[in-house]
Order: C-alpha cells, then sequence, then structure tokens
C-alpha cells in the first residue's frame, strides 16, 4: 500500500521562496499568477494492508517527524 | 562545571564550542549523536551549528530525533542548561524546548557576516553578564534563520522577558528582530548568531563579544 504525504504552509506563514518564484514566472512574462506556495511531497511504501490503519499511522508519523505543526499542516492519501 | 558538546553528521560549530567553553575553563567532554546518555554531572549541554544530517527534511529535525536528542529532552526537564546556536537552535525548536520555528530567510539568501545585536534580556544564566541594551557583534553563518511564532507566542515572549537578542539590523525577516530566545525557564537559550566565533582568538578583526557570554555562564555553573 503506497501514501502520499503533503506537506505545506500554513495559511498565513509567509512563504519565500513560493514569492521568489511568483517574481520569477512574472519577469518570464506569466503575468497572471496572483500567488505561489511550496510544499513537499512524501511518498511512503507501506506493508500495511488496512487503508484507515495505514492512514492513522501515516498521520501519527507526519505528528511526529514528517512535518513541523508550528509553521506545517499535511494531508494524507493512501492509495 | 562540566559542558558536553554534541556532534551530529554534519556539525560544523562542535568544535569551536568546545573551545569557548574549555577558555573559561570548563571540563569539556564531546558527546556523538548515537550516545543515549550522558556523561554523569552535565551542567550544560551544547548544541552545535553545522547542518547536522545534511538538512535533510527541515533543519534540525532528524537530530531532534536522534539517541542523545532523548538525553538531551532528558536533562533541560531536570532544569539543566542548554545552550543551542544556529543549527542547534533550529534542533532545539524541532524538539519542542524552544517555541517558534526557523524559516528560509526572508531574501532567500545564505548569509555569513558579523551581525550587531542588542542585548533584549540579562535575566539568564547566558546574557547575566551584559547590560540590557548593550550591542554586541556575532558572526552570523545561515540560510535558515528566519524566526516565525504566531502572535500569541510571541507576546508571550515579549511578557516574559525571554528574548534575549534582537539584531540591531534584521537581516533575515525573523519576527520582532529575533535573535535568540530562552524557555520558560530560563535555562535553555537559542540563537542563530555564534558567541562562539567571538571569543577574540584569531585575531584584532574578530570581535571578543562571546567572551563575556561564556564566562558568565561558567560563572553561573561554578556558583551553582
Amino acid at each position: 500500500m503506497k501514501a502520499r504525504v503533503h506537506v505545506m504552509l500554513k495559511d498565513g506563514v509567509l512563504d519565500p521562496q513560493g514569492e521568489a518564484v511568483r517574481h520569477a514566472l512574472g519577469s518570464l512574462g506569466f503575468s497572471g499568477v496572483e500567488g505561489v506556495r511550496m510544499g513537499k511531497v512524501i511518498e511512503l511504501e507501506l506493508q500495511a494492508t488496512d487503508a484507515a490503519q495505514a492512514e492513522a499511522e501515516v498521520r501519527q508519523m507526519c505528528e511526529r517527524l514528517l512535518a513541523n505543526t508550528v509553521i506545517e499542516k499535511y494531508t494524507v492519501e493512501i492509495a | 562545571m562540566k559542558a558536553a558538546v554534541i556532534t551530529f553528521p554534519g556539525s560544523n560549530c562542535d568544535r569551536d564550542l568546545a573551545c569557548a567553553f574549555a577558555e573559561m575553563g570548563a571540563e569539556v567532554t564531546r558527546v556523538w549523536h548515537k550516545d543515549d546518555a550522558l556523561p554523569a554531572g552535565t551542567d550544560i549541554v551544547a548544541v552545535p551549528g553545522g547542518f547536522s544530517y545534511g538538512d535533510y527534511l527541515r533543519c534540525g529535525a532528524i537530530a531532534a530525533r536522534s539517541p542523545v536528542a532523548a538525553a538531551l529532552r532528558a536533562h533541560a526537564a531536570r532544569g539543566g542548561l542548554v545552550l543551542g546556536v544556529c543549527n542547534g537552535f533550529q534542533i532545539l525548536t524541532e524538539l519542542g524546548l524552544l517555541p517558534g520555528a526557523l524559516m528560509r530567510n526572508a531574501a532567500l539568501r545564505y548569509i555569513c557576516r558579523p551581525e550587531r545585536l542588542i542585548v533584549a534580556s540579562t535575566d539568564s544564566p547566558f546574557t547575566a553578564g551584559y547590560a540590557l541594551g548593550d550591542a554586541v557583534t556575532f558572526p552570523i553563518a545561515h540560510h535558515d534563520g528566519n524566526y516565525v511564532i504566531d502572535a500569541e507566542g510571541l507576546a508571550r515572549l515579549k511578557a516574559e522577558g525571554r528574548i534575549a537578542f534582537r539584531y540591531a539590523t534584521n537581516p533575515n525577516g525573523s519576527v520582532d528582530d529575533i535573535a535568540g530566545v530562552l524557555s520558560e525557564n530560563r535555562r535553555v537559550l537559542g540563537m542563530m548568531p555564534h558567541p562562539e566565533r567571538a571569543m577574540g582568538m584569531t585575531g584584532a578583526q574578530e570581535s571578543a563579544d562571546g567572551s563575556a557570554f561564556f564566562r558568565a555562564l561558567c560563572a553561573a555553573m561554578t556558583a551553582a
């Protein structure tokens, strides 16, 4: 079973990298970009066969390591 | 007085910290990241700058889950002194020993230069050697020193006088110009600038403002 974790900065936390990318897109002529937020995608290969159990475990991984919940939020997809 | 300096894979200021403590007469032990205990009688644990575990995932994230981190957490819980400089500050926030987090510098550039700081609290063993409002110059060398904390957390730091140092001119976007913060019990300090690189050891160009920092710290440990 695979899990995909998306880690993003929380709303309201300024994203200096996203801002820099937005400016760079503007300089390439893409004028309609109003905001860019950058995050991480983490793919996990799991032995688990129960989706609900796997999701609960991956959420624990997010809380304890994969995300810094002071500044980041996360979502978990199980596939 | 006994100082333990931790070395993680990728630490590069561990020796500087060990030298600074030794210069002030401390007995210094070097501790490896895989050690799960600190030397008996350790008064202060120093968490050095560098790029622990290659800054993988987030700066300090892996170090904060390493074997020695549990011993560090227990030392802090006993009221032991902890100093985290640069990557060490990032590690202490990842450990939850200090509030907030350190993000990419606002201008996205790595900054390496002497930086003027203002002493914002003298009520700690780390800053007792200065007067409030003193200007000191310590080098900074970081890419991720942009301190963030929510409004409620910032209000608390201010009300409790836990901001130890502020930048005279903000180099990295840190909220409220914060360069270093203290824990609730004032026994844990995290700071991005490097007092251990300002010991006046390497010639006339180098600031010696860090000497008062380590002298006061070692005096506090001897008195305790």
